[in-house]
């Protein structure tokens, strides 16, 4: 599964796209793969502020809760509506399908996170192939 | 992930839900699939076609010989003085509390010779309790023969039209919790019962749990089922088919600290047959006018997942008791739950809140089963 070269992910399964001082937020294929059927996304509401590293929502499918991590310090200027009345669109194209934008407190602070390459490896040894 | 890596047991199927590339999940001390193709996809195949379920994990122990009418009805809450051959109930094993040993299934092979199946994360701890509780008994042999047999479960309206083409014993004949040994997919004197876990029509068989002959028959069925769309199914669906049809899962609605009457089982206990384990706790309980809280059913009305272990609390935030399975209901596309609370907020209509993640989230008290299948006869083959 490509994981797509211009976003920067977390090993906690979060991609982040940067554009600008904007940073677009989703979860990875493997993410919506280990979860199964997405049905029902918590987000932040608009205006909060998000810390890196800290949960910013959830995401749960028919078994199981998952948290939400914040890749990077921001503040939510978007959230994605969609996914509240359609949210196993994450589980259909996760590369694409953005649960939250936000406006960087350090438009560089996304540069430390893991490459495609490198979330490829990560995943690699996480589940053992 | 866990560091610990512990060794999982594998059925005899382990090699054939891996190379369909089931997800795999530790249960019960088992590397069983938890889902194909998803839970939910597998969930509607099951309500409203046909699924196939490799549950070859549970345990099965035999009581034979003339003492083994009396033993079983020492050891388990039902009347197994009222099976017939061919017959099978849903019974449990009580401790001295009147709290569960774990809950069965018992069936009667033939006069003196009863077969109790059994959970598989209880396996160990269940002979043991047989062992020890009736095993002083005269005239009963006790055998585990948990590893003798791949069991498979064919659940859904179309499972019947399934199975019969792999038999030739008329499955139309077989009623509900009954069965019968015949021929099925060449292999002679498979016990089929029409027994399951999904609060759909379907059939249990009971194969040699050798790796061919089971990796064989599960092909044979799925490709018997393929024409009405049947798909091979993980335990992730089949804990939501069982909740939403309210059955019990030992570890969750019932356990060594949860007694009959609080699970709402007590029919199943028959009071009325001479002293069994945990009969007299019972009695007590009855004498002291019955329990203090039962599980019921929730139906959030907020917007919110109830899960396994969440808080249940009034309104105003008085707690009142757990969840003890909660997930969203594919069939019925509403949010449920089972959870214990006292007996003073049971009534369906009464309004409670679950706590999610540290808010408080509108729920109703509903009347189980939250699902029940529609009664109707299957169509001829």
């Amino acid at each position: 599964m490509p994981y797509p070269a211009q976003y920067k992910y977390t090993k906690e399964h979060e991609w982040i796209d940067v554009s600008g001082e904007t940073g677009t937020i989703g979860i990875t294929d493997y993410a919506q793969n280990s979860l199964g059927d997405i049905v029902f996304v918590e987000m932040p509401k608009l205006g909060e502020e998000i810390q890196a590293g800290s949960t910013f929502g959830s995401v749960e499918s028919v078994k199981a809760v998952s948290d939400l991590y914040a890749p990077v310090t921001g503040t939510v200027t978007a959230v994605n509506e969609d996914l509240v009345s359609a949210p196993e669109t994450i589980n259909t194209d996760a590369n694409t399908t953005w649960l939250i934008k936000i406006d960087l407190t350090d438009p560089l602070e996304a540069a430390s996170l893991l490459s495609a390459a490198d979330y490829e490896t990560f995943i690699a040894e996480e589940t053992g192939h | 992930m866990p560091e610990v890596a512990t060794a999982l047991r594998k059925t005899a199927l382990n090699a054939t839900h891996r190379s369909h590339r089931a997800k795999m999940v530790g249960f019960g001390g088992w590397d069983m699939p938890v889902e194909y193709t998803g839970i939910t996809a597998e969930h509607m195949a099951v309500r409203s076609a046909v699924g196939l379920f490799d549950v070859s994990h549970m345990g099965d122990i035999q009581l034979r010989g003339p003492g083994s009418l009396a033993a079983i009805n020492q050891l388990s809450m039902n009347d197994a003085s009222k099976l017939q051959v061919g017959q099978a109930h849903y019974s449990a094993m009580l401790t001295p509390q009147g709290t569960f040993v774990d809950d069965i299934v018992v069936h009667k092979l033939s006069d003196n010779d009863y077969l109790i199946v059994i959970n598989a994360g209880t396996r160990e701890k269940d002979i043991q309790w047989v062992r020890q509780t009736i095993g002083s008994m005269p005239s009963c042999h006790i055998n585990d023969f948990s590893d003798m047999y791949t069991q498979l479960a064919i659940q859904g309206p179309r499972a019947q039209q399934t199975l019969q083409k792999l038999t030739d014993t008329d499955l139309s004949t077989i009623k509900n919790y009954w069965f019968t040994w015949g021929k099925v997919a060449g292999l002679y004197n498979v016990m089929i019962a029409r027994t399951g876990y999904t609060g759909e029509d379907g059939f249990e068989i009971y194969i040699p749990s050798d790796e061919p002959t089971s990796a064989r028959v599960w092909q044979e069925i799925l490709e018997a089922g393929a024409e009405f769309g049947i798909l091979p199914c993980g335990l992730g669906c089949r804990n939501t088919l069982r909740l939403e049809s309210a059955m019990a899962l030992y570890g969750h609605e019932i356990s060594d600290t949860i007694n009959v009457f609080e699970a709402g089982l007590n029919r199943y206990a028959k009071l009325d047959k001479p002293g069994f384990m945990g009969k007299p706790a019972l009695d007590a309980i009855t004498a002291a006018g019955g329990p203090a809280r039962k599980l019921v059913g929730l139906e959030m009305i907020d917007r919110g997942i109830a899960r396994d272990g969440y808080p249940v609390k009034s309104l105003s935030g008085e707690a009142l008791g757990q969840v003890t399975s909660g997930s969203p209901a594919p069939f019925l596309k509403k949010n449920i739950a089972l959870a214990y609370v006292p007996t003073t907020h049971t009534d369906p209509g009464t309004e409670l809140a679950v706590e999610i993640r540290g808010q408080l989230v509108k729920a109703v008290v509903v009347p189980t089963p939250f699902y029940k299948r529609p009664r109707t006869i299957a169509p001829a083959v």
